[in-house]
């Protein structure tokens, strides 16, 4: 029991090659400091997630890791150091953001936002993007129904699975989707955690920050738990999914709502 | 007023609505993509225009030094920039591109029997050496604050514009220019003739017109551009850089207004500063369409063409105010009808 406990404490996520290595990352909102010397790492065909309570910092996280807040600390993507983490070059080097608010193309058709997906890979003269495009499709069929529809009148959901195909079709190395979730009706939610091991099978990998832990660390190789901008917690997914301070915190109350729900 | 006066006045209306038609989609363009008014617009029409009166002369152009000295500066940035990259200093390939570029003008400029040259030749030459000035402000003015807030860069529009009226009346002299007409017959069509300058500016318009459309509908940079403009996080998070975006709508922009300076030079005479007063009709165009409707913007400039043609005829002294007056109602107009919209979110 004891051992299983220090090896909480200095956990490793152990894997054949790093793809993302974030070491001693901070961020300040002024003098308010939202992340404070953040490490993690997602390895090569692993999914990660992250969670936490709200206002924790994991959009923070995300964006930082992205480049698009600005950031002290270091950020390994695929074997090079980013020492200024650059939106347009991580794009590039195969790093996919769906973000929080999704920043869809509003008033441009479904398709065509589907299509910008592919910007950077067209610039770099890789004309392959209607397979990927075809990919995304079966993958989303209600996208291929509303493709014509301005992207603006979808519905949430809709627009998640949109945010979520947009990014796909840059073909990323890695994915990080921040709460693909939010407000979606539980089967659509289960639909969209099916296709994240999907996407893995396809070789993505993924960082995924949830509110949804239990879904989350159930699909997850390995799980960070983050608190008021610091990493709190950290270990291989089902190890978490058993810790009592995890359960009290993020999966207790769901579990009995859900054992509310189901008698 | 007559049936053949009207169609006079109508022509030169639809004329100057044409020009400024192309002036408020620039306009509007670089305001949706950058969020800067780009007040010098009416500077690179009267560059256009002026450059190639010089050409026509057979004068070598001292624009082409301006061309020179902000590649020159455009460089040491990209020098600047390279060195203090994280990545380790590395040599960027565009500034031999570039200087080589500015240095096959001067070549140009300096061996070429400019007056005697055909006139498509004297066109392509203008554009050559006006257009690259576009992009290259945006890099050396707007680029390092282009997230700074509408008003700042409003301000530093202003101050671009004061600085290329300036720069022009050095470039360029007090004198007003013409050039001559792309053609000389006209079309006679019953009791009206058509001036064949006219002719040109229209077809040129409208050609510039379903492009830009073509562009921006069809094509996946054009597309690329409008994404930048509806939604800047998501349009980097595809890699869509905004700086790139930036230097592509300059581009576009300059090329629109130097290209109706060369269109309306023969009908026109321009001066070194008669870029301003252009300009603002074209913004007025814009204003009309909100700054955020192409067609609006277009229609709303046509418009503006043709009441100041007509007032000429009824009240010349005052078509200025006539003109911009009129932006009043509409931005009335404007004003109310977003309110609204703002209560309704
Ligand atoms: N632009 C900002 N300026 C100031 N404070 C900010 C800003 N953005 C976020 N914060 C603060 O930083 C903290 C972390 O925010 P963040 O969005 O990263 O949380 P989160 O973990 O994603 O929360 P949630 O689960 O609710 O999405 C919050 O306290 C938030 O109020
Ligand atoms: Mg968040």
């Amino acid at each position: 029991m004891n051992m299983q406990v220090d090896a909480l404490k200095q956990p490793q996520n152990q894997v054949a090659r790093m793809l993302l290595e974030v070491k001693d990352l901070s961020v300040a909102y002024g003098k308010v400091e939202a992340l404070s010397n953040a490490s993690l790492c997602v390895g090569e065909g692993q999914i990660v997630t992250v969670i936490g309570p709200n206002g924790a910092g994991k959009t923070t996280l995300l964006s930082a890791i992205m480049g698009v807040l600005g950031s002290r600390g270091q950020v390994h993507f695929d074997g090079s150091l980013e020492a200024v983490p650059e939106v347009e070059v991580l794009v590039g080097r195969g790093l996919g953001l769906v973000p929080e608010k999704r920043e869809l193309f509003a008033s441009m058709s479904v398709a065509d936002n589907l299509l910008l997906g592919a910007f950077q890979r067209h610039r770099r003269g890789d004309r392959s993007h209607g397979q990927t495009l075809q990919e995304v499709y079966e993958l989303f069929p209600r996208l291929w129904e509303r493709r014509d529809q301005l992207a603006a009148t979808l519905s949430g959901g809709e627009r998640q699975m949109l945010a979520v195909g947009r990014a796909l079709m840059a073909k990323p190395k890695l994915l990080m989707l921040d709460e693909p979730s939010l407000g979606l009706a539980p089967l659509i939610t289960r639909e969209i955690f099916r296709i994240i091991g999907a996407l893995r099978q396809q070789g993505v990998s993924i960082l995924l920050v949830e509110q949804n832990a239990r879904a989350a660390l159930r699909v997850a190789d390995y799980a960070y738990v983050l608190e008021t901008g610091q990493i709190a917690m950290q270990g291989p997914a089902r190890q978490l999914a058993d810790d009592p301070r995890v359960i009290e915190a993020y999966l207790g109350l769901a579990s009995k709502h859900q054992e509310m729900l189901a008698s | 007023m007559n049936f053949q006066i009207a169609m006079l006045l109508g022509q030169d209306g639809v004329t100057n609505g044409a020009i400024y038609a192309l002036l408020a989609l620039s306009i509007l363009l670089v305001f949706t993509v950058t969020r800067i008014l780009l007040i010098p617009q009416g500077e690179f029409v009267t560059y256009g225009a002026l450059t190639m009166a010089t050409i026509q002369a057979g004068q070598p152009t001292a624009l082409v030094w301006l061309l020179l000295g902000l590649s020159v500066l455009d460089c040491a940035c990209d020098l600047y920039a390279a060195a203090r990259s994280s990545h380790g200093f590395r040599f960027p390939r565009r500034i031999p591109l570039k200087l080589g570029y500015a240095l096959l003008m001067v070549a140009l400029i300096k061996t070429l029997p400019l007056a005697e040259l055909p006139m498509a030749f004297q066109v392509l030459l203008t554009l050559c050496l006006v257009v690259p000035l576009g992009p290259q402000i945006y890099r050396l003015v707007f680029q390092p604050i282009a997230s700074a807030s509408v008003l700042v860069l409003l301000i530093v529009s202003i101050a671009v514009h004061v600085t290329m009226v300036g720069i022009a009346l050095l470039l360029f002299g007090p004198e007003g220019a013409r050039t001559r007409p792309f053609s000389e017959a006209g079309l006679e069509l019953g009791p009206v003739t058509f001036n064949s300058q006219t002719l040109w500016v229209i077809a040129v318009s409208l050609a510039l017109i379903v492009g830009l459309f073509l562009f921006f509908e069809r094509s996946l940079y054009g597309k690329a551009l409008r994404a930048a403009a509806v939604n800047r996080l998501g349009a980097r998070l595809m890699g869509i850089s905004p700086t790139l975006a930036g230097k592509a709508t300059f581009l576009l922009a300059t090329f629109i207004g130097t290209l109706s300076g060369i269109l309306i030079a023969p009908i026109t005479t321009l001066y070194f500063d008669s870029g301003f007063v252009i300009s603002l009709k074209g913004f007025v165009g814009a204003i009309i369409g909100g700054l955020v409707s192409y067609p609006l913007a277009a229609l709303g400039a046509l418009g503006v063409g043709l009441i100041e043609a007509f007032s000429m005829f009824w009240a010349s002294t005052y078509k200025e105010i006539i003109v911009f007056t009129l932006i009043i109602p509409f931005l009335l107009w404007r004003s109310l009808a977003s309110r609204h919209v703002e209560e309704e979110e």
